[in-house]
């Protein structure tokens, strides 16, 4: 049975941003997915951010162990999760210590009143009970005792423990707040269907539980009335929610079908890249080889192997990883094999911030070997956009004979959004360079003209054995050289073929002004943020305010310095203490640019980031 | 691989054209040649064949072989030939590492790629010391052996490469002198036969930083008496005069007298090398007196690629997936008109 939207009378919104907080065990990322799926099917545009402690189960009721789900849903442009909270849900009182600081004062906070009891409050380092202290005055705080009208509804259900009674008890809060915001439990009826097939009365269970938060909100005087958030207009075709870390793993699916090679994925888990080997070992239909190494470095050479032996290959990591992948890294770009690697960035030094996002690996992917040793460098800017970055890395990769770093960073990578789905048919073509018979006077690192990529001779092929490895090469034969003037030439070939990948990028473009007094840059996974901001105060009448942002850091776009000429002045805003800013400072240094940084492990929010834009305009 | 139509090779076919550049009177020459000659025997095209090494004097190997080749990074040549053969399971792949590569920087490759059973042949150069970087102790080297990194004697006990990959699952194990080539040759054909990862650990004599160390084994004089080859299916007998052979004797091998205490060449212990279980096989292998040389282990199991293959046939049978566009375009999907 599905609840029934009935006939009320809504007040419309443009956008909203709800937040879902509980335990780690509580299934607030369920929940909030739950609602940010069923808002995109209705049409709506969505982002979210998932926001979750690097313990599996911390202690219960603890300040740490707080897991959130924010949801940023809107009938206009959503390019963030949004950082102002309309709706808070929280189901104990550490939940809403940890995330009161972000909800917009007036605004609303659901409750779960059961767990307000002594010893959640004193987990949560209240003094007193924040319900009764008149702190809360400046909040519309809606009490709802949401553990005891769970148990209450499951009262006729057989086959449950008290455990399965107690974990639905989201399901509730998600009723609730699809009731608010005239959304259909639907979607979420279907998804027990599909999940609890093997248990029926889990299904019977959930669905009860959904829809008694459902119409325990439609009659609750409490909750005075509900809103309503239109379809958004987006470009008309064939859509679905899509997470940084799937777009990415479907990205190279789709690079190894254009390009009609396997695909090989060497890779050792790590958070929070450790979600694109998941995707990918489901893939073996398509002939993907998703090998679990014994760890990071295996993880990369044993990619290195099988781009020796012609497969598409790809390792997948964290900052850490890609410390342990460095002298490997080396290797591949010194034998000059495609290769693909992607960082999801965390936050660092070492272990660092394992759950939480950062920027701060952009100098490690640069210049994190030893030697001379240059590698093409690009990063994705949303969730959806890891698709065609990933594409875009492979074609590089195997274009160029080059490994290719892809940097992600945790907010894309696990955040989603909507994804125009693309065809294969409608991606850009991906050459090769590999030989498949012996040519007169052939040798392994002859080079394309255009692109200086050596060809790429696959074992296998008759006439064509040849030997490659870490020790510096002879220019022609590929046979190890200590001679000094064939060292000086290979290094610079070797740099050479990354500056030349110049002519195979698209330029850098400018949004809101091509001229004027403050020009915003950014670079990777902070796109949304800075591009709402700019498109604020643009907005507010700010026409002199421009936004450009970097997805091609090795190299840079042709023309950056043309941009950069057309602005007074230039800030360069990154989730770091400033590393694109000194790539950019050692490259066009008669330009001075100003930074914005942040290093909480967390994104831009979007009030720090106008206050910053427009004291730099006055 | 195929086997059928392949060109008669002969060892010269093998050699690439590269001056080989080891120390005179290196075992290493040994090998190469033993090699050489072993890869027409085995009848694989030449374009098939790919040696992987990692750093060290052994694993400049690959320049002087005329096949497909990659002078990897310290320790890492297992990875990266697992990586190839997964690639292309059609592929005949030979790993070339020495005792420091594949025990000391690659220990955790070395013991990983024997657990999962690729099929790839691992050569292991075992001379018990750092030759490359000029005569440090090793692994393998004897607790109390003055190297340049151990001036007073090594306090560090040694691995022994057979017993630490038979503990890491390894089906595969045989071992030989760098001295004895006719049995070396034999031996990389047997291992290229095998469906599984084969290690040959062979007693490598490095005549610059620890020559000689293999001596009381391998010397041509005494080397019957002091080594036991053995092969699948025969009595553990050994001696100039094969005269002497093992027993076991409660969980201890026992060298016996053949025609003393009335003992016959009926009553010794028969090698089978495929036996499953290999609680015989690490005791050979950890036997000092006799050495035993010869394919100590060769047990028959599945290999990592076929597990996979056979995953891979199952998936694609029950998959509806046939191009990418069809998973992009399955499940939850919504219209925006």
């Amino acid at each position: 049975m599905i609840a029934e939207i009935k006939d009320t009378q809504p007040e419309a919104l443009e956008a909203v941003v709800i937040r879902f907080v509980g335990d780690s065990g509580d299934g607030m990322q369920l929940t909030g997915t739950q609602f940010s799926d069923t808002s995109a099917m209705f049409g709506n545009d969505v982002s979210t951010f998932p926001n979750y402690p690097s313990e599996i189960r911390a202690p219960q009721g603890s300040l740490y162990g707080v897991s959130g789900f924010q949801v940023h849903i809107g009938s206009v442009e959503i390019s963030t999760p949004g950082d102002d909270v309309d709706l808070l849900v929280a189901m104990n009182p550490a939940g809403l210590k940890t995330n009161l600081y972000a909800v917009k004062p007036g605004h609303t906070i659901i409750v779960d009143i059961d767990s307000f009891n002594k010893k959640n409050l004193e987990k949560a380092q209240y003094e007193t009970n924040p319900l009764e202290d008149g702190s809360l005055e400046n909040y519309r705080i809606i009490e709802v005792a949401i553990s005891s009208l769970t148990k209450e509804a499951l009262k006729d259900v057989e086959g449950l423990d008290n455990k399965s009674i107690t974990r639905s008890k989201n399901m509730f809060a998600l009723g609730m707040v699809y009731w608010m915001y005239h959304r259909s439990p639907e979607h979420t009826i279907d998804f027990f269907n599909k999940k609890f097939a093997s248990k029926p009365h889990l299904i019977e269970s959930n669905t009860k539980v959904l829809n008694a938060g459902f119409y325990f909100a439609e009659t609750l005087e409490l909750i005075p009335n509900s809103y309503t958030i239109s379809p958004a207009r987006m470009p008309a075709g064939t859509y679905r929610i899509i997470s940084g870390n799937t777009a990415t793993a479907w990205g190279l699916l789709a690079a190894a079908e254009k390009s009609g090679l396997e695909l090989f994925l060497g890779s050792y888990p790590i958070t929070p890249a450790t979600d694109i080997l998941h995707e990918l070992v489901k893939h073996k239909h398509f002939g993907v080889k998703a090998f679990q190494a014994e760890d990071e470095i295996a993880g990369i050479t044993s990619a290195i192997g099988a781009s020796f032996a012609g497969d598409l290959a790809i390792t997948t990591t964290s900052g850490p990883g890609l410390a342990l992948k460095s002298e490997a890294l080396g290797l591949a770009m010194m034998v000059e094999l495609p290769l693909v690697v992607v960082n999801v960035q965390r936050g660092g030094p070492s272990t660092g911030l394992p759950t939480k996002t950062e920027q701060s690996d952009l100098m490690q992917a640069m210049y994190g070997r030893n030697g001379e040793s240059p590698v093409i460098v690009i990063a994705a800017s949303t969730p959806s956009n890891c698709f065609e970055f990933a594409f875009q890395a492979a074609k590089l990769a195997l274009e160029h004979m080059t490994p290719v770093i892809l940097l992600t960073d945790g907010y894309i990578a696990n955040g989603s959004e909507p994804w125009k789905i693309k065809r294969v048919s409608e991606m850009p073509e991906i050459k090769n360079n590999k030989v498949t018979e012996l040519k007169e006077n052939w040798h392994p690192y002859d080079r394309d003209e255009h692109t200086l990529a050596r060809n790429w001779a696959v074992p296998g092929t008759f006439g064509l054995e040849h030997r490659i490895g870490g020790l510096e090469k002879d220019k022609i034969t590929g046979n190890v050289s200590h001679v000094p003037e064939n060292h000086e030439f290979m290094t610079k070939i070797r740099a050479e073929k990354i500056e030349r990948v110049q002519n195979y990028i698209p330029e850098l473009t400018t949004e809101f002004a091509d001229e004027g007094d403050l020009l915003v840059i950014g670079w990777g996974g902070t796109y949304g943020g800075l591009h709402s901001a700019v498109k604020e105060l643009n907005k507010k009448g700010y026409s002199n305010i421009g936004f450009a942002h970097f997805n091609y850091i090795n190299p840079l776009p042709k023309n950056t310095e043309d941009i950069l000429g057309k602005f007074k002045k230039t800030v360069v805003c990154e989730l770091n203490n400033g590393q694109f800013v000194n790539i950019l400072r050692m490259n066009f240094n008669k330009y001075d640019f100003l930074q914005f940084n942040k290093i909480q492990g967390l994104p831009f929010g979007n009030t720090e980031l106008v206050e910053k834009f427009k004291q730099l305009l006055n | 691989m195929e086997t059928t139509n392949i060109k008669k090779y002969t060892f010269k076919d093998f050699a690439s054209n590269q001056e080989v550049r080891w120390c005179p009177g290196c075992d290493d020459y040994v090998i190469l040649r033993s090699m050489q000659k072993a890869l027409p025997e085995i009848g694989v095209k030449k374009e098939d064949v790919v040696f992987i090494s990692g750093i060290g004097c052994s694993s400049r190997f690959p320049y002087y072989m005329d096949t497909y080749g990659m002078h990897g990074i310290h320790g890492r040549a297992p990875a990266i030939a697992s990586g190839v053969k997964l690639a292309n399971p059609s592929l005949s792949v030979w790993v070339i590492t020495g005792d420091g590569d594949s025990m000391a920087i690659g220990g955790n490759h070395f013991i990983h790629v024997l657990r999962r059973n690729i099929d790839l042949n691992m050569i292991l150069f075992n001379n018990e010391i750092y030759g490359l970087t000029k005569g440090q102790f090793s692994p393998t080297s004897l607790v109390g052996q003055k190297t340049k990194s151990s001036p007073y004697g090594n306090t560090q006990p040694p691995f022994h490469p057979g017993e630490l990959a038979i503990g890491a699952q390894a089906r595969f194990f045989a071992r030989i002198g760098g001295n004895t080539p006719k049995e070396m040759t034999q031996i990389f054909i047997e291992a290229e036969k095998f469906n599984g990862t084969s290690l040959i650990e062979i007693l490598q004599n490095c005549v610059i930083f620890n020559d000689g160390c293999y001596t009381k084994y391998t010397d041509k004089d005494i080397r019957e008496d002091k080594q036991l080859f053995v092969e699948h299916g025969k009595p553990m007998i050994f001696g100039k005069n094969r005269d002497k052979g093992l027993m076991l004797n409660k969980l201890k091998l026992e060298v016996v007298a053949i025609g003393e205490n009335g003992i016959e060449q009926e009553d010794l212990l028969v090698h089978n090398a495929k036996d499953e279980d290999p609680t015989l096989h690490q005791m050979l292998v950890r036997l000092e007196y006799p050495l035993v040389t010869g394919i100590i282990r060769s047990f028959d199991d599945v290999t990592l690629e076929e597990r996979e293959d056979a995953l891979t046939a199952e998936v694609k049978s029950k998959s509806n997936f046939v191009t990418t566009d069809d998973l992009f375009f399955s499940g939850e999907t919504y219209q925006v008109y």
